[in-house]
């Protein structure tokens, strides 16, 4: 049996998958105006590489493999700034203890942990702000992993990355983020 | 073999984060939980983990049921784009 051979419609691109590869972008960079980019980019890439498409993925499989790669070289383009002034706190002493607690960082005792304030909307703003302030990169792989569920498998072969790459981002993502909850909002 | 078994803070943290995803190892649980006899902080730390993941749960939900559009005009924007790329 012959298989059904897909056809490009660049002229139905917009109407047809702007909003959901808007979605998946978003998700990914949080930035509505870095997504608008990458879409962009996403559109001209898959009208310049048309000639090449087989027609054994659907159309829209074609185009979120073409941002998939955008994303990539974004998250390769972040990951490789030099000079980049990354906003790391150290929270374990580097020196004869190395890999303890460094006192001033200790976790500190919660005043503020009812289940009812998970509800609250100034809670999620809080938490949206703790996480915007985490240097890209983190931010990104912790999105990917906590906040769309997506399995270590795929996160490591999208980004690109190790999976002892990924817990180690994931690690200092939670642990700074932890840190500006605990300063903004449990004993705040 | 004990001294396989011990491990630093940093490393106990990493694990109890790896945790709360399931995803930590036997091994590794089993390192975590004799770091966590021997410290405090960690065991703070740990408690204070579960908190934030239910709270971070709380806030995948959320995002999940938000569904981003693009507007008219952006549409519109992307669309002279593409035309004129096609010229």
């Amino acid at each position: 049996m012959m298989e059904e051979k897909h056809a490009l419609t660049p002229n139905q691109w917009i109407d047809n998958y702007a909003d959901y590869l808007y979605n998946f972008t978003i998700s990914r960079v949080n930035n509505s105006d870095l997504a608008k980019d990458l879409l962009q980019e996403t559109f001209l890439a898959g009208l310049k590489s048309a000639k090449n498409f087989q027609g054994k993925a659907t159309e829209r499989t074609w185009l979120v493999s073409i941002l998939k790669r955008k994303i990539i070289d974004h998250y390769r383009k972040i990951n490789s700034k030099k000079g980049q002034a990354e906003v790391r706190i150290d929270f374990y002493d580097d020196g004869e203890n190395k890999g303890s607690w460094i006192e001033e960082r200790v976790p500190q005792n919660w005043d503020n942990t009812s289940e009812k304030q998970i509800e609250r909307e100034e809670l999620r703003n809080q938490l949206g702000a703790c996480i915007d302030k985490l240097p890209e990169k983190y931010a990104m792989v912790f999105r990917m992993k906590t906040v769309q569920e997506f399995e270590t498998e795929e996160i490591c072969k999208e980004l690109g990355i190790t999976s002892s790459n990924l817990w180690v981002m994931i690690h200092r993502a939670r642990i700074q983020l932890r840190k500006c909850m605990e300063d903004n909002w449990f004993n705040n | 073999m004990f001294r396989n078994l011990k491990i630093t803070c940093d490393q106990a943290t990493t694990i109890c984060d790896k945790n709360q995803y399931s995803e930590a190892s036997i091994k590794d649980k089993i390192r975590l939980y004799i770091h966590l006899i021997l410290c405090r902080i960690c065991v703070k730390y740990t408690k204070q983990n579960t908190t934030l993941s239910n709270l971070y749960k709380g806030h995948a939900q959320y995002c999940k049921d938000v569904k981003h559009c693009l507007s008219g005009k952006d549409k519109e924007d992307l669309k002279a784009s593409l035309e004129k790329n096609k010229e």
